[in-house]
């Protein structure tokens, strides 16, 4: 790798381990950086914390895992954006606009609230074929609408609409009093509930999906004058499509079924990664997924103080950054 | 004969769009196809870039059916260059060229000196170094046919199909093109519309009408008034000119 590979990645994971750092110390408990530091450090067993239990419970199950839990997620959706953006030839291809997250949502409230499949099956695993079945239906639409880009979108919106319903029904016959906010979770999505447990689960599915996409890094070049000139540069477009669109689906699931369907990371970042590093995949996906990663952590370190006490879902704020984005990216592609 | 089609027929919803044609290109010569619209020509290329799976018959590469071999192979000795492509990805004139060696290149290693090598003679060959840095969106008809004849070479290939490459170019831009694509020393097969500039570049013009060869030869042979009226429907005055005596059409107009 040269230095001008390489360069843009180090960048990218100095800046997140900051905001990192930075984030976790933002909120209503003041909490400084060395206080962080000490936390991390006693419980990597280096040395003991001087913080009373309750800071130290704030730093370590609250604010941490949250902020872990916002890379991870900022980094997956994006991943999932560039893949999806490459491999369908659509600039405006994302998770959330296609309809995977929100059947996702759908796949995890039917086990979560109604409890599909009597506990046998896990909510990720409800999310995973959620999100199969809405990117499977969209995918279907789109081609018998004729397939331009604009098909897509409509397809996906289309979809978006339906399972978000879904969702919406699902969780309002439970009718508890946890309801309305359930509701929000699930649509909009939420990292305040996050937990050691979700922090690992989607940073080891985000690990496995990065290192598959990257290993398709080549082939994903390929696509970008269609799936003809892919098959005669030597690449196997059904098989690609099928991993690939597995591969988005579950990464997806994993994340909707931990922190809700946050909307437009997959959209927004790519395109910002792409004017950093140039198209070529190898460089475009690491690069996409610090800077999802980075965008994520600093969007919910907002959501969760600007109305303090009261905190606003991580979901509306990325929709109010994203809906300006993905009008951008719909003028410039208004010559195709 | 590296590259061969034996008796191939594609049939599609039920209508036989190609039926039964053979194809046997002399190694390094360039080969034209001909035919009115919907003759098969752009199928045929489909079939011989094995794109496209024939319903009958087979297409061999050094007597391997095509079908057989792994499609990054293929991709290291066949190109294709189709007619009219784009993308919304911003990429330059180098980035596309550089796709040429995606077939060459294993997962996790970056571009060997060869490959670098390989894509500057490529750019070298089309012209196209001083343009190596522009924007694919910001190049004209005739420079995106150049540099995906650029990308094409960059594969390095021993067989290059092209399916009507000269389309929306001026008459400078295509005469250009066809005689930087004829001198390549690789075998090409190229679907053209324009019979005079296919008498002109071809060493050997293959006739296709409602998905069968109806006439196969040198230019002189094939371009015949009789052949002309029968196929096109239009008439047409045909005479050798200039040096070689290619046979130059004259169009008269339609038969009624």
């Amino acid at each position: 790798m040269s230095l001008r590979a390489v360069l843009p990645v180090m960048a990218g994971a100095l800046v997140l381990a900051l905001s990192l750092a930075l984030a976790i110390t933002i909120g209503p408990a003041d909490i400084g950086v060395s206080d962080v530091w000490s936390t991390v450090a006693s419980h990597l067993g280096l040395g003991a914390s001087e913080l009373t239990p309750i800071r130290d419970g704030i730093v370590w199950q609250l604010r941490l895992p949250r902020t872990l839990l916002a890379a991870v997620c900022g980094a997956g959706l994006a991943v999932c954006g560039a893949v999806m953006q490459s491999l369908l030839r659509n600039p405006l291809a994302d998770p959330f606009v296609l309809g995977v997250s929100s059947g996702a949502s759908t796949g995890a409230v039917l086990v979560v609230v109604l409890g599909v499949g009597g506990g046998a099956v896990s909510v990720s695993a409800g999310a995973f074929a959620g999100a199969l079945v809405s990117f499977g239906l969209v995918l279907f639409l789109s081609h018998t609408l004729g397939g331009t880009t604009d098909r897509v979108v409509l397809a996906g919106v289309a979809g978006m609409q339906l399972f978000s319903a879904l969702t919406s029904f699902v969780v309002m016959t439970a009718a508890d009093a946890e309801t309305t906010r359930g509701v929000l979770f699930w649509l909009l999505g939420s990292l305040g509930g996050a937990g050691w447990t979700d922090v690992w689960v989607c940073l080891a599915v985000l690990a496995v999906a990065l290192v598959v996409c990257l290993s398709y890094g080549r082939t994903l070049d390929a696509f970008a004058f269609g799936q003809d000139a892919a098959a005669a540069l030597g690449v196997s477009v059904a098989r690609t499509r099928l991993v690939l669109l597995c591969v988005t689906a579950l990464l997806t699931a994993a994340l909707v079924s931990s922190a809700g369907a946050i909307g437009f990371v997959g959209l927004v970042l790519p395109h910002a990664a792409r004017a950093l590093t140039g198209p070529g995949h190898a460089r475009l996906l690491p690069v996409t997924a610090l800077a999802g990663a980075v965008f994520l952590v600093w969007v919910d370190t907002l959501a969760r103080t600007v109305l303090d006490p009261q905190e606003v879902p991580v979901g509306v704020v990325t929709s109010l950054i994203g809906v300006p984005a993905f009008v951008a990216v719909l003028y410039r592609t208004r010559r195709a | 004969m590296s590259l061969s089609a034996q008796r191939v027929s594609r049939r599609a919803d039920g209508r036989l769009i190609l039926d039964g044609v053979t194809l046997a290109p002399d190694e390094g010569s360039t080969v034209g196809l001909l035919g009115p619209n919907g003759s098969g020509k752009s199928t045929l290329l489909r079939l011989l870039s094995g794109i496209l799976a024939p319903t009958a018959g087979v297409v061999t590469l050094d007597g391997t059916p095509v079908a057989d071999l792994p499609r990054r192979e293929v991709a290291r000795r066949l190109a294709v260059v189709e007619q009219q492509v784009d993308t919304q990805v911003e990429l330059t004139v180098l980035d596309v060229v550089r796709l040429g060696r995606v077939p060459h290149r294993r997962a996790w290693t970056p571009a060997s000196a060869e490959d670098e090598r390989t894509v500057r003679a490529a750019l070298e060959r089309t012209g196209l170094t001083e343009r190596s840095g522009q924007l694919w969106r910001t190049l004209s008809g005739g420079e995106r046919q150049r540099a995906q004849i650029a990308r094409a070479l960059a594969q390095e290939p021993r067989e290059l199909l092209l399916d009507e490459p000269t389309n929306h170019l001026d008459i400078h831009h295509q005469l250009d093109l066809l005689a930087l694509v004829t001198a390549l020393p690789v075998t090409t097969v190229v679907a053209l519309h324009d019979l005079n500039l296919a008498a002109m570049y071809c060493d050997r013009i293959v006739m296709l009408h409602e998905g069968r060869v109806v006439a196969a030869g040198t230019p002189a042979e094939v371009l015949t008034e009789e052949l002309v009226a029968k196929v096109y429907g239009v008439r047409a005055v045909i005479g050798p000119v200039g040096e070689g005596e290619r046979p130059h059409v004259r169009f008269l107009g339609t038969l009624a």
